[in-house]
């Protein structure tokens, strides 16, 4: 694992900003442009630090799968955002062409193989893609992301499985939420029901199981970093458990078009009425605070940090731009039998 | 050349010899080369060849990721109903994630099973379930009827850059026929015509073939000269094939293991009927299995399934005589 220098910090730092405007922009469509975004969207906001701690330990040639909740990997990986946005938007030049939507981004060439929308089912995906890598003896790690809900699924529990047994080169982030949408975990989990970390899971099947505090991108990167070396040097796959808060309600779901979020805020508020969970989550928020102890250990000044932030305003703003004027698929490409069968 | 081998050796030669031309093709499942004298394991070694937990979402999702990192995983699952417990992973996950993608990712996996084991092993290891699976796009289906296709079938298979399900009839497995050496491919979406005929069209897949044949020889002696079709793979489906013979014959017969509801006989029937109705002189049948479980005892096992004689009443129907007695 390389050492953070001040660069990466700030790169880290930049990535964090970058998801955070993407995903309010996403939210500020449904209210400021109703209807241009359908179905169902899930934000990452909260899990900024989670996920660029994660893929800043990424080496050339290493792959990752994900979920449904997918926008911050591609953002952080260098996927243009006007084709993100207008893959959101179901617009002609989206990252799939509109064909997959919020929920299916995808960027094989920056290793980003892809999301499963269904619980669970990426992760024995991105097992298969380790045996590739292990085959290939090339050095080559994959993350695979999911949340805490998916640790209840068979798709998990045989995947770590088989991992462990074959030794596959992989590294399990589990970013844990506390929320399966509207459970909380200790009403679905015997592990938290117990109050233990969901990182124990990992004993059941002889690897290391580490639990970590998802809002802080360091802590996330020393110890995705250390599992994915053990990975590479043939020891194995490790569970980590990313302990974050999501901002937003489980989804935006969309029906029928034009009426607004189907819980307009956090399940704490509007399942369980509490409020006070939801708010200290906020004065918890990953990214103020790591702008915080940028500043604080000199690594970047307010002036350099209100900068990136006019920046990443800029970046995003030319991607709700871009993708309100994309033009809308014709509708006979629904049919090409080239993306059909390949 | 051609020399007589079983089914079964057929589609196991067809794996071997096309991971000899291209390392990319992994073989692993349940019960696959536990021992390491295995012939597969001593000539690909364990990179490539594993046996596997049982632990089907995981065994077929991994197929999936390795698909999708450049691999072609041939995944062994033993019984067709072996993939209903990862049912996800081969209809929603494997032949969605290239349109998904617009074009990007492509997912060359084969699942292999068998199917259509209706020799006593009652009602969860005898189905005959492919009918399910014609319902998205995306997933092939070859269904392999004798030895010679079985090998050229998976050949096929496996150089296919989209995910198909293999189907192997458990029937059939022993039966042997010629089977040519060396690199053999059936291409995908085009019907065997295993007797040529004028009066009627039968179109028979997998098990069901080799009764139509012999319903076929039944009927010649009666004068009745019976075309039969085997579509060989359902996904391509051979339509055109299907309708130029149905044109010539003005009758239809669609027999299938399968049940009636929902299977490929009535995806077959309702192309005819849209597309062939012009040159139809009797309403199609279908001899299919009965929309029932398929029953452990033998003689209802037995009453459940197509045989020679339904399928000959069938075509004795169609061409305006009286049906034999039951």
């Amino acid at each position: 694992m390389e050492q953070l220098d001040n660069d990466r910090l700030v790169w880290m730092f930049t990535q964090m900003l970058r998801i955070r405007e993407f995903e309010e922009r996403v939210k500020r469509t449904f209210e400021e442009h109703p209807g241009v975004i359908r179905g169902h969207t899930h934000l990452a906001d909260g899990a900024e630090a989670s996920i660029v701690g994660s893929l800043a330990t990424l080496q050339p040639g290493d792959q990752l799968i994900a979920t449904y909740r997918c926008h911050g990997y591609p953002i952080t990986l260098g996927t243009d955002t006007k084709s993100i946005m207008a893959e959101i938007y179901g617009r002609k030049d989206g990252l799939c062409g509109g064909y997959g939507g919020s929920m299916h981004l995808v960027d094989p060439g920056r290793g980003f193989l892809g999301t499963s929308g269904i619980v669970g089912q990426g992760i024995p995906q991105a097992t298969g893609a380790a045996w590739a890598a292990q085959i290939r003896r090339q050095n080559q790690v994959v993350l695979g992301f999911f949340g805490d809900g998916a640790s209840k699924q068979g798709a998990f529990h045989e995947s770590l499985n088989l991992a462990s047994l074959w030794k596959l080169p992989i590294v399990y982030v589990m970013e844990n939420n506390n929320y399966n949408v509207a459970t909380r975990s200790e009403q679905e989990d015997a592990n938290a029901a117990a109050g233990e970390p969901l990182s124990v899971k990992a004993k059941a099947y002889s690897m290391p199981g580490v639990t970590v505090d998802g809002g802080d991108p360091v802590a996330v990167y020393e110890a995705v970093g250390a599992a994915a070396d053990r990975a590479r040097g043939g020891d194995g796959p490790t569970l980590v458990e990313s302990k974050v808060y999501r901002l937003s309600a489980h989804g935006n779901i969309i029906a029928p078009p034009g009426v607004p979020l189907h819980y307009p805020e956090h399940e704490a508020i509007t399942v369980f009425g509490n409020r006070e969970e939801y708010e200290a989550a906020l004065r918890g928020d990953p990214v103020p605070r790591f702008r915080a102890r940028l500043i604080e250990q000199g690594v970047l000044g307010p002036v350099g940090a209100d900068e990136i932030a006019t920046e990443v305003r800029h970046e995003m703003d030319a991607a709700v731009q871009f993708a309100l004027e994309d033009p809308y698929p014709e509708p006979e490409a629904a049919a090409r039998q080239d993306y059909v069968y390949a | 050349m051609a020399r007589e081998i079983p089914y079964i050796a057929a589609v196991e030669e067809a794996i071997f010899e096309e991971m000899g031309r291209d390392d990319t093709v992994l073989f692993y499942g349940q019960d696959v080369a536990p021992s390491d004298d295995n012939r597969f394991v001593q000539a690909y070694g364990r990179d490539r060849v594993r046996v596997s937990p049982i632990s089907e979402t995981a065994e077929i999702g991994m197929a999936v990721g390795l698909g999708l990192a450049g691999y072609r995983p041939v995944v062994e699952l033993l019984m067709a109903e072996f993939m209903l417990v990862a049912m996800n992973q081969v209809v929603n996950e494997a032949p969605r994630l290239r349109y998904m993608s617009g074009g990007q990712v492509k997912v060359p996996v084969v699942f292999k099973a068998g199917y259509g084991f209706t020799a006593g092993w009652s009602g969860q290891h005898t189905g005959s379930i492919y009918g399910a699976f014609m319902g998205f796009p995306g997933l092939k289906i070859a269904l392999p009827s004798t030895p010679a296709d079985a090998k050229g079938l998976m050949t096929t298979a496996i150089r296919d850059d989209n995910p198909v399900c293999y189907l192997i009839n458990y029937l059939l497995v022993l039966e042997h026929g010629d089977v040519p050496e060396g690199d053999y491919a059936v291409p995908f979406g085009e019907a065997a015509i295993r007797r040529s005929g004028g009066d009627v069209t039968i179109v028979a897949t997998g098990w069901t073939v080799g009764r139509a044949l012999a319903a076929a020889e039944t009927l010649a002696a009666e004068g009745i000269q019976a075309e039969v079709i085997d579509p060989r793979t359902l996904n391509p489906l051979d339509t055109a094939s299907i309708l130029s013979s149905v044109e010539k014959t003005g009758r239809l017969v669609l027999v299938d293991q399968g049940t009636r509801h929902g299977g490929a006989s009535a995806v077959i029937a309702a192309e005819v009927a849209e597309h062939g109705f012009g040159s139809l002189k009797a309403p199609i049948a279908q001899v299919t299995a009965l929309d029932v479980t398929v029953p452990y005892s033998e003689p209802m096992e037995a009453y459940v399934l197509p045989n020679e004689e339904k399928i000959a009443g069938s075509v004795r129907q169609v061409l305006g005589e009286a049906p034999v007695a039951a």
